[in-house]
């Protein structure tokens, strides 16, 4: 099965690199679970202050500065990983550095 | 149909349903479709059995009468031939060629436990799931037991069991390095079961009292299924010795009855020795957890013919080692008032002293309680009155306001 994980903490106690190989621990994350053939793809975002939010409302195209949704927690990068169950999925996740400053998010792939 | 026949499909379902449901999930993968067949297979024995007998293995005649419901279901619906042809071709035990798969049988209620336990879902949804598929309790009366309208409880359920579905969780019993942790969790929700249909003391809230029942039944089945887990035999001891002084906590009116005061010769004889032998083979395996120590507990209590005799200072000694094992206030509580029956009231108020000094129990009513029931011990009425008072602020349950204002009023009526 697929599962994203959502690589989630706040901003500001430990800033999201703007690419994943900054943190050597997520790096060496990366590259152990590489090896183990569950790692389909990684990414790091940049801090949540440079996004911009896109609604569609009638013809209007309309953008906020930021995120979504405000909270103190933020996403700060994705990765995907095949696994064969969640108790797998569980395990990979708890193994990511961010997992003991921040949380992680595993959520499911639509598989139809 | 004659009663012992209908006690004969009574007895089935009790003994048998959660071993059919958990077998046509392994070879179904589908639980409501393992649900429905089930009870398909129990309808048809309401209609056969007075006709035809009893099987002689009722267990079997079921299993294989719903896996052939499955199959009619399965083709209804037109699933994939391979997998129906899988399900038609898995053999039971009792049938030709049954015998390769006894041990997958055996496991597949451990597995159903396991799964329905598992952390990833809410733990009301643990609940509702393992008394829907392992008990068989219906949805309306698994509603009732806890104060949520049926369709409430239909949604949790329906939710989690997508949730085991879309999210992937393995219907096994976990790997050896998951295990203690999962087993826990297990040992928790029975638990819970117990004390919510413990907590359960009137008339009206029968279908609670049934809980207890049935956390004690599916505490057997574990215990048989894990025979090398003491902490699982713990539990079902912790259950037998505090159930057998059920019928003797409430008086005709409704009232509590402390332990103090109850009828000792109406205690259950058979579940205490049940409880004791089980403990005392629990921890001859010496690694002992907070429901052998718990049960120890209880068993100082179940021993003693007349309360009196009570070995306080051997409680005291348990619930040090309990808040070692587990630490609580709730624990150190009740450390206390052991260390007050052992050594008198005023070395168990400099305990209750310093949990209030905490501040951790705050809001939580057998605080003051416990603080004024020793004040009044001591003599020291105006401070125990106060104490009681704070108490009655924060009680919910109405036999024990109905205990605390007897108590405030013995407390302040003049001598």
């Amino acid at each position: 099965m697929k599962y994203v994980l959502m690589i989630c903490g706040e901003e500001s106690d430990a800033p999201i690199p703007p690419q994943d190989d900054a943190i050597p621990e997520c790096v060496a994350w990366a590259e152990e679970m590489r090896r183990r053939g569950v790692l389909r793809d990684v990414i790091g975002m940049r801090a949540s202050g440079d996004a911009t939010t896109v609604r569609v409302r009638g013809h209007e195209v309309l953008l906020t500065d930021g995120p979504f949704a405000e909270t103190k927690d933020q996403i700060g990068g994705f990765g995907v990983i095949e696994c064969a169950d969640l108790d797998e999925a569980v395990d990979v996740a708890s193994r990511h550095p961010m997992a003991r400053f921040g949380m992680i998010e595993v959520r499911p792939v639509w598989e139809g | 149909m004659t009663p012992e026949v209908g006690e004969a499909v009574a007895t089935a379902f009790h003994q048998e349903w959660g071993q059919i449901v958990a077998t046509l999930i392994r070879i179904t993968g589908d639980w409501d479709l393992a649900e429905e067949s089930a009870q398909d297979a129990f309808a048809l024995a309401l209609q056969r059995w007075p006709r035809d007998g009893v099987p002689r293995k009722p267990g079997a005649w079921l299993t294989t009468t719903a896996r052939n419901r499955a199959v009619d279901r399965m083709r209804r619906v037109a699933v994939g031939a391979a997998k129906m042809r899988e399900v038609a071709m898995s053999s039971f035990p009792d049938e030709p060629g049954g015998e390769v798969v006894v041990s997958g049988v055996r496991d597949d209620r451990l597995r159903l436990i396991f799964t329905c336990c598992h952390p990833a879902l809410a733990l009301e949804a643990q609940v509702a799931l393992t008394l829907r598929t392992l008990a068989g309790l219906t949805t309306a009366e698994i509603g009732r037991a806890f104060l949520v309208p049926e369709q409430t409880m239909s949604k949790r359920l329906v939710r989690a069991k997508s949730k085991i579905r879309n999210a992937g969780i393995p219907y096994r019993v976990p790997p050896a390095h998951l295990l203690p942790e999962r087993t826990t969790a297990v040992l928790g929700v029975l638990y819970l079961l117990f004390n919510e249909g413990y907590a359960a003391t009137t008339g009206a809230d029968l279908v609670r009292q049934g809980l207890g029942a049935e956390a004690i039944r599916l505490s057997r089945v574990l215990v048989r299924l894990m025979p090398d887990e003491p902490e699982a035999a713990g539990l079902l001891a912790l259950m037998l010795l505090h159930d057998a002084r059920r019928a003797t906590r409430v008086d005709d009116a409704g009232d509590l009855v402390t332990l103090e005061h109850q009828d000792r010769a109406r205690w259950d004889g058979g579940e205490i020795a049940e409880g004791l032998a089980l403990l005392d083979a629990a921890l001859r395996r010496g690694s002992p957890g907070p429901y052998q120590v718990q049960a120890a507990i209880a068993a100082c209590h179940a021993t003693a013919t007349v309360a009196a005799d009570t070995d306080w200072a051997e409680i005291a000694v348990l619930y040090g080692e309990l808040a070692r094992l587990m630490p609580s206030p709730v624990v150190e509580l009740n450390r206390a008032v052991a260390v007050a029956m052992a050594g008198g009231p005023a070395e168990g108020l400099v305990l209750v002293e310093a949990l209030v000094a905490s501040g951790k129990l705050g809001g939580y009513h057998l605080l003051p309680a416990t603080r004024a029931d020793l004040l009044r011990r001591l003599g020291r009425t105006d401070e125990a009155a106060a104490a009681y008072r704070e108490a009655l602020e924060l009680v919910a349950g109405d036999a024990e306001r109905r205990y605390l204002a007897r108590r405030l009023a013995e407390t302040t009526a003049p001598a």
